[in-house]
């Protein structure tokens, strides 16, 4: 296996998540999207720890500490994300994006 | 690193993402993406990411899903009936993601130290969590202890988000 066939997997997981945010209008698929596009992100994050072995034989644990991170603060996005989208719901009974125009230009 | 399992699971993991794009039903929807994010485990698996791995299935597969689960069955969502498609908007996502695509691989094309295969670890088992744990203790604290900050704010905002009325 290369590096590159992980790249390119990866690449085309996020291409996936930013097709689903701009072609998808539930808010929550949106968000599942974005998920999905975070997750590409770290798999190359994990590919490239695993490529750059360091001189002891090991594999580069700074990118997968960032990885720890992106998954810390994903957790965290989720939640309050998920939050918003129940409290526009109780307000205007939709989670669907037309719906709510009230900051369009 | 097998080969095969890299592909059959990289199969799975696109497969499985493009059902959530497709699927109008957010409940199915949100099962293919735990098929996918478990995918995208063994993935992390077969980098001799252990501790990565772990935490991708309790956090994202278990978890971060669970509550999108949640979610989609508190506002009672049902399958979205077929709406007028936004023809330009529909066109531009996929052009902009098609184009994206093209230029991934035209720059991985130029890229020949991502062509060598992975150089092989040191002999013996990986002491992967002792590791992480030990950077994360010692060069990470600060990072880690601010991320403990950001959680508690978050935990603070969604109680106040999900309060009946806000003042």
């Amino acid at each position: 296996m290369r590096l590159n066939d992980y790249l390119a997997v990866s690449g085309l997981l996020f291409a996936i998540g930013f097709a689903g945010v701009m072609l998808r209008r539930n808010i929550i698929i949106i968000f599942m999207c974005l998920e999905l596009m975070l997750n590409a992100a770290n798999l190359s994050l994990v590919a490239f720890s695993r490529f750059n072995v360091t001189a002891a034989g090991m594999p580069d644990y700074n990118g997968q500490i960032l990885v720890f991170f992106i998954i810390t603060v994903a957790a965290a996005e989720v939640a309050v994300g998920l939050a918003v989208i129940v409290s526009l719901y109780r307000a205007r009974r939709t989670t669907h994006v037309e719906d709510i125009t009230s900051m369009k230009f | 690193m097998s080969p095969l399992l890299f592909w059959l699971f990289s199969a799975i993991m696109l497969g499985f993402g493009c059902l959530v794009v497709i699927n109008r039903n957010p409940v199915a929807s949100a099962l293919s993406l735990v098929v996918s994010f478990i995918a995208l485990a063994v993935l992390f698996l077969l980098l001799n990411a252990f501790f990565i791995f772990v935490i991708q299935i309790l956090v994202y597969a278990g978890a971060i899903m669970v509550l999108f689960l949640f979610i989609i069955m508190l506002l009672d969502l049902k399958a979205e009936e077929r709406r007028t498609m936004n023809i330009p908007a529909t066109l531009g996502g996929l052009v902009v993601a098609a184009i994206f695509v093209c230029e991934l691989f035209s720059v991985l094309r130029h890229f020949p130290s991502g062509r060598r295969a992975f150089p092989p670890l040191a002999a013996g088992n990986l002491d992967d969590v002792r590791n992480v744990g030990t950077m994360l203790f010692s060069r990470y604290n600060l990072p880690f202890q601010v991320v403990g900050a950001l959680v508690l704010a978050a935990t603070i905002g969604v109680v106040v988000l999900s309060k009946r009325e806000l003042k």
